[in-house]
């Protein structure tokens, strides 16, 4: 009965096999164990999700081994298997899997084949560590981790110092997060004297609530969310983190580890239960960012930083979600967004391969006639994305939107608005990419060529034809595209309205939120039928129309859009200028904070004082005593003697 | 003045006819031989307390630091030889590579 063990441990079993000896062994050895390990980890997860059934509901408890022990509390790496850490490592392990599957056909010509499937499973162990850890601390150990391989593959091609430096950036700002976290762990200690999630859980659950404000708890526990799932103000890591090879993108940076933070407030909810001011917080965060980072959405030209920037937007209607008491909501959308969106990446690697590695849509153009599969299977995955009616994406949006409206929040009204105006841009976004990839005239012998896109491509030798991408690649496209179809139609019913998640999230009778939902709803068939008469269905097709429309029908007006409004423009494409802020405040700052301390600190004290003082004093005494070292043996006679007489004289005045 | 006194006045002078030769002559084989009357003084009232307390073992101590003496001489004077070899003096003062 070590079923969780062993679903932690075979990643790690990978990552060890492949570290060490991958290098030596070969290929194919790398590809069966980084590969398969992550399949049977998958299945041990199913028959662990079996054996849960048969516990009626209750969580499975599992203790590995007694991690250190202080005083008399004893931190035990324990796992902790309920129905909401079970879904998480079925997302985990099965979208992870089909992942490390793709990837084998787009690293296979990669130097160093064995070291990524190394940091693919070290990923997935500290991902598995995180969902199934039963105390905070070991979930904070996987916390750590993933942000440790996720650094290590953003920056897998480390030979580009802008690669190298993306790596850095996401780690250095998760730091930022995780020391809200860090201060919310400490602080849930101090009051409950322990860190195990059921029993923080049934604290803040009970009828006297622990002696800690569950708002400062809250805040700075999302503090650490905002870093890992990339909500404003800590969002910036994640777009340059697309400089990582492209599964890595789907797999850490939309599917998998992002969502972390999400889990992590549905797995606190007691605690956020008893805060109105921090879910109000969580919601305004996650509205600002699903709105304004779709935004950004709508002008990259990067084929992975579309998806990124879209990855952004639908954290963050996860995170509104959040606020709104809606966590299993929130999940599900988790689980939706975790399969659609895998896709939408993968697809988007299936097109970087056929153009010969370039990302830029605007050479891109025309391709659904070369690649077929990869062309359906992105269309199913950007119509997922904005919420067609029946498909995976719709429930879990609409069910969000639902939610916020029905919220009581004083955020609430803000945060609709911006979630609806957000279904509209995520529309415009997504098909504007899909448009210009796989519709329209065939621009991707231009590429080369950099720039001029009034030329008509005289070079059709150039480069060769795009040509559909092999079975590894296409394989989990389809095997994605399957659950982003019909996954939302079939879970909708259990997981929101059902009695799936079980006491693994709780909501207060104050938030009468999912109660209200479920009123309004009669099925998912009727779900879908009434969309029609929605708002968000008409935002949607409103968005399809107008990207249609600009990027097929009239390129024209988009660039002119651009010249009209330059400032907007430049806004956009500058991301707001974050970057440029947090350089010029926390980079600069940091840096003339270390220049002082280097300066001042390190040169004239540690250095200057410490170091070189204390040889310069030894060496003036030296100096002082060197003048008795003469040489002449006469002189170290009389020396002698002085002593000697020194001494009987000492001795005889003793007697 | 009895006997004891006497042999006790006799060490002083032969202590301090020592220690003045090693201090005021620059030569190392009558330095040598100066330490040499220094160590002799010593034994000599050493001699004569063991006498005066009618105790043997201050004799038999007395046989140890000569055979003490002997092999330091043993050592001393080669050193001496071949120091005077290399500068051609017996000269102490010509002696003084381990200044600091």
């Amino acid at each position: 009965m070590n079923l969780l063990t062993l679903i932690v441990v075979l990643p790690l079993t990978g990552f060890l096999l492949n570290g060490l000896l991958g290098p030596r062994l070969g290929k194919s050895f790398v590809t069966v164990v980084g590969c398969g390990l992550p399949v049977l980890a998958f299945l041990a997860t199913i028959r662990a999700f079996g054996q849960l059934d048969g516990a009626a509901g209750l969580a499975l408890v599992e203790s590995a081994y007694t991690w250190a022990v202080v005083g008399d509390f004893s931190f035990d790496i324990a796992f902790y298997f309920d129905r909401l850490s079970a879904l998480m490592t079925l997302i985990v392990t099965g979208v992870g899997s089909l992942i490390h599957i793709y990837s084998t056909g787009y690293m296979k010509d990669d130097p160093s084949y064995a070291r990524y499937f190394a940091y693919l499973n070290l990923f997935l162990f500290f991902m598995l560590l995180l969902v199934l850890g039963r105390s905070l601390l070991v979930c904070f150990v996987g916390w750590e981790g993933v942000g440790l391989a996720s650094y290590l593959l953003i920056g897998f091609w480390f030979e580009d110092p802008a690669k190298a430096a993306a790596g850095k950036k996401a780690f250095i700002t998760n730091r930022v997060g995780d020391a809200g976290f860090l201060l919310g762990m400490f602080l849930i200690y101090y009051a409950l004297g322990t860190l195990d999630f059921d029993a923080v859980n049934a604290a803040f659950q009970g009828p006297v609530p622990p002696a800690v404000s569950a708002s400062l708890v809250g805040v700075l526990l999302f503090i650490g969310a905002t870093g890992k799932s990339a909500q404003i103000p800590l969002h910036v890591w994640l777009p340059d983190a697309m400089a990582g090879p492209t599964p890595v993108s789907a797999l850490i940076h939309a599917a998998t580890m992002v969502t972390a933070g999400i889990f992590m407030v549905a797995r606190m909810s007691p605690l956020y239960e008893l805060s109105d001011t921090a879910l109000g917080f969580i919601m305004v965060i996650g509205a600002i960012t699903a709105l304004f980072m779709g935004f950004l959405g709508m002008v990259q030209n990067d084929i992975k930083r579309v998806v990124a920037y879209s990855t952004l937007s639908q954290l963050g209607y996860m995170t509104v979600a959040l606020g709104a008491s809606a966590y299993s909501v929130a999940v599900f959308h988790l689980m939706t967004h975790a399969f659609f969106k895998a896709l939408l990446f993968l697809a988007a690697g299936s097109v970087i391969i056929a153009v010969h590695h370039n990302q830029d849509i605007r050479y891109m153009g025309g391709l659904k006639k070369y690649m077929p599969i990869t062309w359906i299977t992105s269309l199913i995955g950007s119509l997922a994305l904005i919420g067609t009616p029946f498909l995976s994406g719709f429930y879990s949006k609409e069910s969000i939107i639902e939610a916020v409206k029905i919220s009581h929040l004083p955020a609430a009204h803000l945060a609709y608005w911006a979630v609806l105006i957000g279904v509209f841009v995520t529309a415009f976004y997504s098909f504007r990419m899909y448009f210009l990839v796989f519709h329209g005239k065939e621009r991707f012998h231009q590429g080369h060529a950099h720039g001029n896109e009034d030329d008509v491509h005289h070079d059709a030798h150039h480069g060769g034809t795009p040509h559909e991408t092999p079975w590894v690649i296409t394989g989990p496209l389809l095997a994605l595209a399957l659950p982003s179809l019909a996954i939302g139609y079939m879970t909708i019913e259990p997981m929101l309205f059902g009695d799936f998640f079980g006491s693994a999230i709780y909501v207060a009778d104050r938030h009468p939120v999912m109660h209200e939902l479920n009123q309004e709803f009669h099925g998912a068939v009727a779900m879908g039928l009434h969309a029609i008469t929605t708002l968000p269905f008409w935002l949607a097709a409103a968005g399809v129309g107008l990207s249609a429309f600009f990027y097929l029908r009239r390129p024209d007006i988009p660039a002119a859009i651009q010249k009209r409004f330059a400032f907007v423009y430049s806004m956009l494409i500058n991301k707001y200028w974050f970057d440029e802020l947090y350089s010029a405040i926390f980079a600069s700052g940091a840096r003339l904070l270390g220049g002082t301390l280097w300066r001042r600190g390190d040169q004239n004290i540690i250095d200057g004082l410490v170091v070189n003082g204390s040889a310069h004093l030894v060496e003036r005494f030296s100096r002082l005593v060197k003048a008795f070292q003469s040489g002449y043996i006469y002189h170290y006679a009389f020396a002698m003697l002085i002593g000697v007489f020194a001494l009987v004289t000492w001795f005889a005045r003793l007697n | 003045m009895d006997r004891t006194q006497l042999l006790l006045w006799l060490s002083f002078a032969l202590f301090s006819l020592g220690f003045v030769g090693v201090m005021i002559r620059r030569n190392a084989l009558v330095m040598l031989m100066c330490m040499e009357l220094m160590l002799n003084g010593v034994i000599l009232s050493l001699v004569t307390f063991a006498e005066r307390s009618a105790m043997l073992s201050g004799a038999v101590l007395v046989f140890l630091v000569f055979v003490v003496a002997a092999a330091e001489i043993a050592i001393a004077i080669p050193i001496v030889l071949l120091l005077a070899r290399r500068r051609r003096t017996l000269d102490v003062g010509a002696w003084s590579e381990l200044r600091g």
